[in-house]
């Protein structure tokens, strides 16, 4: 099976959130994979082993993503692709993403594709269903099982808390929702053979992608912080006359009840 | 300049989701006094459309079709497109709901359009109108503009405030019909795992347990408490993790978004996973023992104490309060 994985090198959200001059500071940050990426990387990896067949984990941004792509092989993905935009694009957007993903793949006929369901920095969940879209491929969002079975492909998914059991067929997009899986971590003996799998580097212009095609439809003017909330007020006294207080200030002040 | 723009509305059991109401006044900010089309698709809709002109739809569509009675995104797909095609709108607004977060990337991507998600606000009218949505999981928030093309918005429940309800007011009512076919995607089974009664995610009340709930039993309370203030139960991954209740109620970076008027966190100790889910809701209470838990750190009110001596005492008070309103 011809299985790709789609991997977002993320901003750790965990991490202190600087803004200066409109833009999120990047420096000394900390990067990771997308925490969905992992469950889709594992999902790849435990489809591969169960029915043959090599994992691509697929990024594309920046120089500084290799990183990633390797603890991706290192877990145990076959191949690697970083698409370097680096100096062809400025201004991006979920169109513009999940366009340049397109156009790679295709024509490499893969079977299964798995994404995260959203990017814990840019949130928008659009990439998944957009690249299934312009391949003209099926997708199923927010899975939490899969099981292929030949072509025919039984999928549970998360809908706001229900499960959804749905039949479809390959080849298919699915996006990785919490639950699906435990991603493993890379062992010392995977990082180790990481380093000599293959990494393959595209551009733009090995896609025949002009610039202008790829152009944002949307535009990010302003980004800011939430203005500081003020310490909040822990009540005191008797616990009684607390819960009193509270209920006082739900009211009156508040007025949320 | 006056828009056209469209509105999906959103059926749940047999009656429209608030959101649905939201995304109208949405709407009615970007058309700024161009008009307001409501689509309906179901296998049987047509007797929510009136509701929405009440809200201040000025125009519904509805789409019967047996192949929608369950949504699929090839079903969905399809009637949209049709209606879209037929209605040529300026601008559209979806819910940022399981339904329309699954569905919108596909029209974007088929329309050749951007698409602003998870939308909390809306800033300005017509071409100007400016969208305001949380980035970092709610630690940041950018403003973004739509450049050219439709604009295509979803919007977060419960952030922007529906338009108040005239009965007096009414929409033309139409209905189109589409061919549906080929649908790739079967539907074998839903299992409802969503407590019964007040949607967590629309919800202008949640009471949340973490692990210090300590039980399935523990728990009962909670409800209660939520039962008195017409809101819904809400948890923590730690209490999900440990079985205390299941994970359609967990809310934070990998469960639920929620932004309701009140939160009130009961033995929740606070992890940045878990305030990813609800540090924008309006009012934020926690019930903890530990002093130092950082759930205090972005409370409005807090009380350190036991939350099974402090929530039996909630609900006594509140029961007062409602019986002397
Ligand atoms: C060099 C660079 C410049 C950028 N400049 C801008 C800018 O000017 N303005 C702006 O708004 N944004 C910019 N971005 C961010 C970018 O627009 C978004 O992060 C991107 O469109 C993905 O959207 P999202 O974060 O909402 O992902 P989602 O749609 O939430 O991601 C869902 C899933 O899609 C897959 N996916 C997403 N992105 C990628 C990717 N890059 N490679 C492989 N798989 C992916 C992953 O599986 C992910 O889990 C820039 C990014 C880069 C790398
Ligand atoms: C990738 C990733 C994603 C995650 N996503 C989420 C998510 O979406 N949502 C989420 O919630 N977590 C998420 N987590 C987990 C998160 O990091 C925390 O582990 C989790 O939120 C802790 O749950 P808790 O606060 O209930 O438990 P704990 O941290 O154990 O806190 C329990 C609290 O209860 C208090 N307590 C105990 N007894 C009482 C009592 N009788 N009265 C009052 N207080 C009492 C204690 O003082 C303590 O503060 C995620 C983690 C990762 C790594």
């Amino acid at each position: 099976m011809n299985i790709y994985v789609l991997v977002k090198r993320t901003f750790d959200t965990e991490e202190k959130i600087v803004v200066s001059g409109g833009k999120i500071q990047e420096d000394g940050a900390e990067f990771i994979i997308n925490p969905y990426d992992e469950y889709a990387i594992e999902e790849a990896i435990q489809v591969r082993d169960a029915q043959g067949g090599e994992v691509t984990v697929l990024t594309m941004g920046g120089e500084d993503a290799e990183k990633q792509l390797r603890t991706a092989l290192a877990m145990g993905a076959d191949k690697a692709v970083l698409i370097n935009i680096e100096d062809d694009v400025e201004e991006l957007d979920q169109f513009t993403a999940a366009h340049i993903i397109s156009e790679y793949l295709k024509d490499k006929n893969p079977d299964l594709i798995l994404a995260g369901n959203v990017a814990i920095d840019g949130g928008s969940g659009q990439v998944g269903p957009r690249v299934a879209e312009s391949l003209g491929i099926n997708y199923v969002t927010t899975i939490t099982n899969l099981e292929i079975d030949g072509t025919t492909v039984t999928i549970k998914r998360d809908v706001e808390g229900d499960t959804e059991v749905l039949e479809t067929s390959l080849p298919l997009l699915v996006t990785a929702q919490q639950g699906l899986n435990e991603p493993r971590y890379p062992s010392l003996p995977g990082i180790m053979k990481a380093k000599k799998k293959p990494l393959e580097e595209v551009e733009l212009d090995d896609l025949d992608i002009d610039e202008d095609d790829v152009e944002a439809k949307t535009e990010t003017i302003e980004i800011y912080l939430p203005p500081k909330k003020e310490a909040g007020k822990v009540l005191e006294g008797d616990l009684a006359d607390q819960v009193k207080e509270l209920v006082h200030l739900l009211h009156s002040e508040a007025k949320v009840v | 300049m006056s828009k056209k723009v469209l509105v999906l509305g959103e059926a749940r059991e047999g009656a429209l989701r608030n959101v649905s109401y939201e995304a109208i006044a949405a709407a009615k900010q970007i058309s700024s006094g161009g008009e307001v089309v409501s689509v309906l698709l179901g296998d049987s809709v047509g007797e929510l459309a009136n509701e929405l002109g009440k809200y201040g739809a000025d125009r519904v569509i509805t789409v019967e079709h047996p192949h929608l009675k369950q949504y699929t995104s090839d079903g969905y797909g399809q009637a949209l497109l049709a209606v879209i095609e037929q209605e040529n709108p300026e601008a559209i607004v979806f819910g940022h709901t399981a339904l329309g977060k699954d569905l919108s990337p596909k029209i974007a991507s088929k329309l050749q359009i951007g698409l602003v998600s998870d939308v909390t606000s809306i800033e300005g009218e017509g071409d100007a109108a400016v969208f305001i949505r949380p980035i970092y999981s709610g630690k940041a928030f950018e403003k973004v503009k739509v450049k050219d093309g439709i604009e295509f918005i979803t919007i977060r429940p419960n952030n922007i405030a529906p338009l108040a309800k005239d009965d007096s007011k009414s929409a033309e009512v139409s209905s189109m019909s589409v061919d549906i076919t080929n649908l790739r995607t079967i539907i074998k089974e839903v299992v409802r795992k969503s407590t019964e009664g007040v949607d967590l995610s629309e919800a202008k009340v949640v009471i949340a347990g973490g692990r210090g709930v300590k039980s399935e039993e523990g728990f009962a309370p909670l409800k209660e408490l939520a039962d008195v203030l017409g809101g819904a139960v809400g948890a923590s991954r730690g209490a999900c993790d440990a079985d205390y209740c299941d994970y359609s109620l967990q809310i934070g970076q990998t469960g639920k978004v929620v932004t309701p008027d009140l939160y009130i966190a009961a033995g929740i100790s606070g992890a940045i996973q878990h305030l990813a889910g609800m540090s924008n809701s309006k009012i934020i209470v926690a019930i903890n023992k530990d002093p130092e838990a950082n759930i205090f750190k972005v409370a409005d009110y807090g009380i350190v104490g036991d939350l099974f001596e402090v929530i039996p005492m909630l609900i006594e008070e509140f029961k007062k309060l409602k019986v002397n309103a």
